[in-house]
């Protein structure tokens, strides 16, 4: 027979166990060694462990953005600046709950990170509920400063809107007239799809979408999604798969001859973290948005790149460009600021401009989007591996709407 | 016409691929009964292997042959050694408590995996000799398929002869018929059941290396096929090889057309097929019905007797877990208030588990959709947080409902995955319908009403409102209800014929355990401020049936513990380090190896011996 009572004091035991493990009415975690200059502490949460191949080197862009602005004496006059880095599994829900710990126990000045929309898009209303600074680096749901926007939300990398719109340029000029397009089945797909969509028949409106396939992220069938994109023959084809699903569709799309005298325009598929896992398979002329980084010569970037690649003994990804520059830009919102007073961090932020390594970008007051841009160009494979070629920096204030067409966008404070 | 024959065609490879990983499952489960979760990590594991080896030695054709063959060996190996050195230790156990150890070999996989091989995708040699395609009434086709979809018949070829022409085979059918029975005769089942997880394992490593010349390996890889396999083995019929055949082949040409006519709902085509097969065909398309399905509580399960007391010491509990917000901070409230909800969620599902005797794989189903209920009646229409509160597990009841009504009339594993089937339909309606639902990025702004804002009050609101629903539980079990649902768990057949109808207690039981997931899910939602639909995705599920397993089932406060363990482990690990996923998978089957009863079934076994 069962024991009710020594089952109850387990569960006591795991309460006395939690309370064990977590600072009771916590005291600050860290040691003041100059009582008068407390670290500035900035919260950092992203998915390390669900996507580690972007996140990795994201990390690595921000410790080096810490370590160079420690070695410059700090922030306000001598305060170090601390980054206290969690891990979200993957799920909103648990990024939540870090933001929580980070402000309740960490008690950061400001949170930053997230990957996945969705993720990022749980923090900022936390962060608006709790009213601190958040900058968001790389989820690029057009909701995070548009629809979902909020007063202490920031974004660093280019939107969904903006990529798609600096492709659409490019598409306008191909003579293709039918499109087929393929998307994961998810937010990010389908308003790229949208965009997409939208803004090509605004410039050209004599084209016509012939078919779209929308597989699972993650469980593209690659052969029967190649054929069927194949049997609407369409002269240009419009992707949005990245990742392992990238992959397979480009082998796949090889084999079956589906990108033989057609046109690829495809998203994000010119960042390193997509393109170089490919190594010689890399597709020849896709016309992309991404980071040439062996190519970029202006001296902000190659300071970026020398200074990586001497501290981490690897070529900088896509993902390093934007831990830095995220890390950077609150470093440059304090001293802005003066002080890590949260209202004061945001009024800092709003129209904040830093030197990035893609260049000055500058926070929109109107939505809170930065305007740091992408390359645009194409893909070749040079010496075994796949690069870019014929690019171009598109900045992306230039693809961005006007503050009164955002602010329209943007629920009412 | 020939660009359906092509597609068809593509359909048929995709079944390869499926055919090779769910022979393995269902070889295993057939045999040992053992729900294997770790079966997709085996499979990213033979294509991780496949791709070192076949980089190194795959520039032949030969030497990539022999690579792959190496690569399945090294996935049977593992196999072999996870029986012996975990899965055998636990054969006794309640049933279905391997399915816990094997979740922990899951998470240990995916840290291993990562921690050898990098995080990056890593894109393979294409096999030598298959490079190039052939044209097939004019569309080019890859000769690699092509000869994977030789390889499906061949395999089951070879099975066939393995389990009918050999001594081993039939000493393995003997065991899958009647484990006991051939024990008796002399066959030493331990070492039958390495060979056969060898066997499995293998199978699976072997559809993964093969994968290599075909896409990137990626370290999402077992997620990725675990569940469509486990659709395979259960629309073919568990533990049927010709079967699982036939279920590859028709997944595969439901996705190779499927995604032709409606592009957009690839996300839940194959689970709408299973639902609808099993709806149709109990034991799926070629199985047989089971002599003893395998149910989490044994026959010798003891009899869950009420405490004397218990109201006293539960009492005690509560008013100490009260006290708590007096000295705890902010973060440790709302992690209490987290373990709080879950310990509601785990222990309904503990109602269907432990007294049903029925195993849920889809039971964040309602936990989600009392989170969509609160969330959306707050979005939608307004309305306050008491009244989304109380429709949350209204909603949640509704939705259990309906798709109990359907779920009880089957058992075992059908029953558990006829559950998941409705547990993806309700996540894919969640994810796809962003009108409604925000899709994938969710409801925004659930807070609590001004009155319930400060942490402690909402700890307290939600400890007060869990407590009741506990105590209402608890009070199921020990009512004739709870009764009647354990009669028909033990023996149906003497239930039925002592006059309890046992389907509609069972249903009644999936209703109640449905709402009071949805009450969790509702509170769940106010203290996140946000729903998403992960909140119902498989992992949610897994996490409460973990929750449950952990505690023990045979309890009736074991799902509390064991949500309060879990909980606590995961976030704590988490705070600590990259590898949570290792740390936590070994901390899982360590304590499986030392409670193979969970932990309030251990604590009530040393107080059964003294």
């Amino acid at each position: 027979m069962m024991n009710r009572r020594q089952t109850l004091s387990l569960l006591g035991a795991s309460a006395v166990a939690l309370f064990a493990a977590l600072p009771i009415r916590s005291q600050p975690a860290f040691a003041q060694s100059a009582p008068q200059s407390p670290p500035v502490r900035v919260g950092e949460i992203n998915s390390y462990t669900g996507l580690p191949a972007f996140t990795i080197p994201y990390r690595q862009g921000w410790q080096l953005a810490v370590e160079e602005i420690n070695a410059k004496g700090g922030l306000l006059g001598g305060r170090k600046l601390e980054v206290v880095s969690r891990d979200d599994a993957g799920k909103p829900d648990d990024a939540v709950r870090v933001a929580q710990e980070l402000l309740s126990n960490e008690k950061v000045d400001l949170l930053a990170g997230t990957y996945f929309s969705h993720i990022g898009l749980a923090v900022a209303d936390f962060a608006a509920r709790n009213k601190i600074p958040f900058v968001a680096a790389e989820p690029l749901t057009d909701a995070i400063t548009w629809s979902k926007g909020n007063r202490y939300s920031f974004r660093l990398r280019p939107s969904t809107y903006m990529q798609a719109a600096m492709l659409v340029e490019e598409a306008a000029k191909l003579p293709a007239k039918r499109w087929a397009t393929v998307a994961p089945n998810y937010e990010y797909g389908q308003s790229a799809v949208t965009w997409f969509k939208q803004l090509l028949k605004e410039k050209r409106p004599d084209v016509e979408f012939v078919a779209e396939q929308w597989p699972a992220q993650g469980k593209l069938e690659a052969g029967p999604t190649v054929q069927a994109l194949a049997a609407s023959n369409p002269e240009a084809i419009f992707n949005v798969t990245f990742g392992a699903d990238l992959a397979k569709f480009v082998r796949e799309g090889e084999g079956r001859g589906l990108f033989k005298n057609r046109a690829v325009v495809s998203l994000l598929t010119g960042e390193p973290e997509y393109l170089e896992p490919m190594k010689d398979e890399a597709p020849e002329g896709w016309i992309v948005t991404g980071y040439p980084w062996d190519q970029i010569d202006t001296p902000e970037h190659k300071a970026f790149r020398d200074a990586y690649s001497a501290r981490f003994k690897e070529a900088p990804r896509q993902g390093s460009v934007v831990g830095y520059s995220t890390l950077k830009a609150i470093a440059a919102a304090v001293d802005k600021a003066g002080s890590t007073d949260p209202e004061k961090l945001v009024a800092a932020l709003s129209g904040l401009s830093i030197v990035s390594p893609f260049g000055p970008i500058t926070f929109r007051a109107s939505d809170h989007q930065a305007t740091m841009g992408a390359y645009v160009g194409v893909t070749t494979v040079k010496d075994g591996r796949g690069t870019m070629k014929n690019w171009r920096y598109a900045d992306g204030a230039a693809y961005l709407p006007s503050d009164e067409a955002v602010r329209a966008l943007r629920p009412a404070e | 016409m020939s660009f359906l024959l092509v597609q068809s065609l593509s359909g048929l490879a995709t079944a390869a691929t499926l055919f090779l990983v769910s022979s393995g499952l269902t070889i295993v489960f057939g045999v040992t009964r053992i729900v294997n979760f770790a079966h997709g990590s085996l499979y990213m594991l033979g294509a991780y292997l496949g791709w070192s080896l076949i980089e190194r030695f795959g520039g032949t054709v030969g030497g990539f042959w022999a690579s792959v063959a190496a690569a399945a060996l090294g996935a049977g190996a593992l196999g072999a050694v996870m029986e012996v050195g975990l899965l055998r230790r636990l054969y006794r156990s309640p049933e279905l408590f391997q399915l816990l150890g094997t979740f922990g070999v899951v998470l240990i996989l995916q840290d291993a995996v990562a921690w050898i091989w990098g995080p990056e995708d890593l894109m393979g040699r294409r096999a030598p000799g298959l490079k190039g395609s052939v044209e097939i009434l004019g569309q080019p086709f890859p000769l690699y398929d092509l000869m994977l979809i030789g390889l499906g018949p061949l395999v089951l070829a070879l099975l066939w002869l393995l389990f009918t022409r050999t001594r081993w085979g039939v000493l393995v059918r003997a065991a899958t018929q009647d484990r006991d029975m051939a024990s008796a005769l002399g066959v030493d089942p331990a070492r039958l059941f390495t060979g056969v997880l060898f066997l499995g394992s293998a199978l699976a490593g072997l559809g993964g290396a093969l994968q290599v010349p075909r896409e990137a390996v990626n370290l999402h890889m077992d997620m990725a096929i675990i569940v469509e396999a486990f659709v395979v083995v259960v629309v073919g019929g568990m533990g049927s090889l010709t079967g699982a055949f036939l279920a590859a082949l028709l997944i595969g040409q439901l996705q190779a057309f499927g995604i032709l006519v409606f592009p957009q709902i690839t996300l839940v085509l194959v689970f709408l097929f299973m639902a609808v097969v099993l709806i149709l065909r109990p034991h799926g398309l070629l199985g047989r019905a089971e002599d003893a399905p395998p149910s989490a509580a044994a026959a010798h399960a003891p009899p869950m007797v009420a405490g004397r007391g218990v109201g006293w010491a539960a009492l005690g509990l509560l008013a100490l877990l009260a006290a708590l917000p007096l000295v705890a901070g902010d973060y440790a409230v709302i992690l209490l208030t987290e373990t709080v909800i879950l310990a509601l969620f785990a222990a309904s599902l503990h109602l269907l588990i432990g007294l049903g005797g029925l195993v849920s794989f889809g039971h964040a189903a309602y936990f989600g959709l009392g989170a969509y209920g609160a969330a959306l009646f707050v979005k939608h229409l307004g309305a306050p947080m008491p009244l989304a509160l109380a429709a949350a597990p209204l909603v949640a009841g509704l939705g259990a409902l309906a798709a109990g009504w359907f779920c009880v009339r089957r058992s075992g594993l059908y029953f558990a995955m006829l559950t998941l089937a409705f547990a993806q339909i309700a996540w894919s309606v969640a994810f796809q319908w962003s009108g409604f639902t925000g899709g994938d990025n969710g409801v925004l702004g659930v807070w609590p009403s001004g009155w319930a804002s400060g942490k402690a009050v909402y700890y307290w609101l939600t400890l007060g409102l869990c407590a009741g629903a506990l105590g209402l539980l608890r009070r199921a079990a020990f009512a004739p209800f709870g009764y009647a649902l354990r009669a028909g768990r033990d023996s149906s057949l003497r239930a039925e014929s002592v006059g309890i109808d046992v389907r509609r207690h069972q249903w009644f039981a999936f209703a109640l355990a449905g709402s009071a997931a949805g009450l969790a899910g509702g509170l769940y939602a106010f203290a996140k401020g946000s729903v998403f639909p992960t909140l119902m995705a498989v992992p949610a599920s897994v996490d409460a049936l973990v929750m449950v397993l952990m505690g023990g089932v045979q309890t009736v406060s074991g799902p509390l513990a064991g949500a309060a363990l879990f909980h606590l482990l995961e976030t704590q690990v988490m705070r600590a380090t990259d590898w949570w996923r290792l740390l936590l998978g070994l901390v899982i089957v360590a304590l499986v190896l030392l409670f193979p009863k969970g932990i309030v079934g251990f604590l009530a076994g040393l107080r059964g011996r003294s």
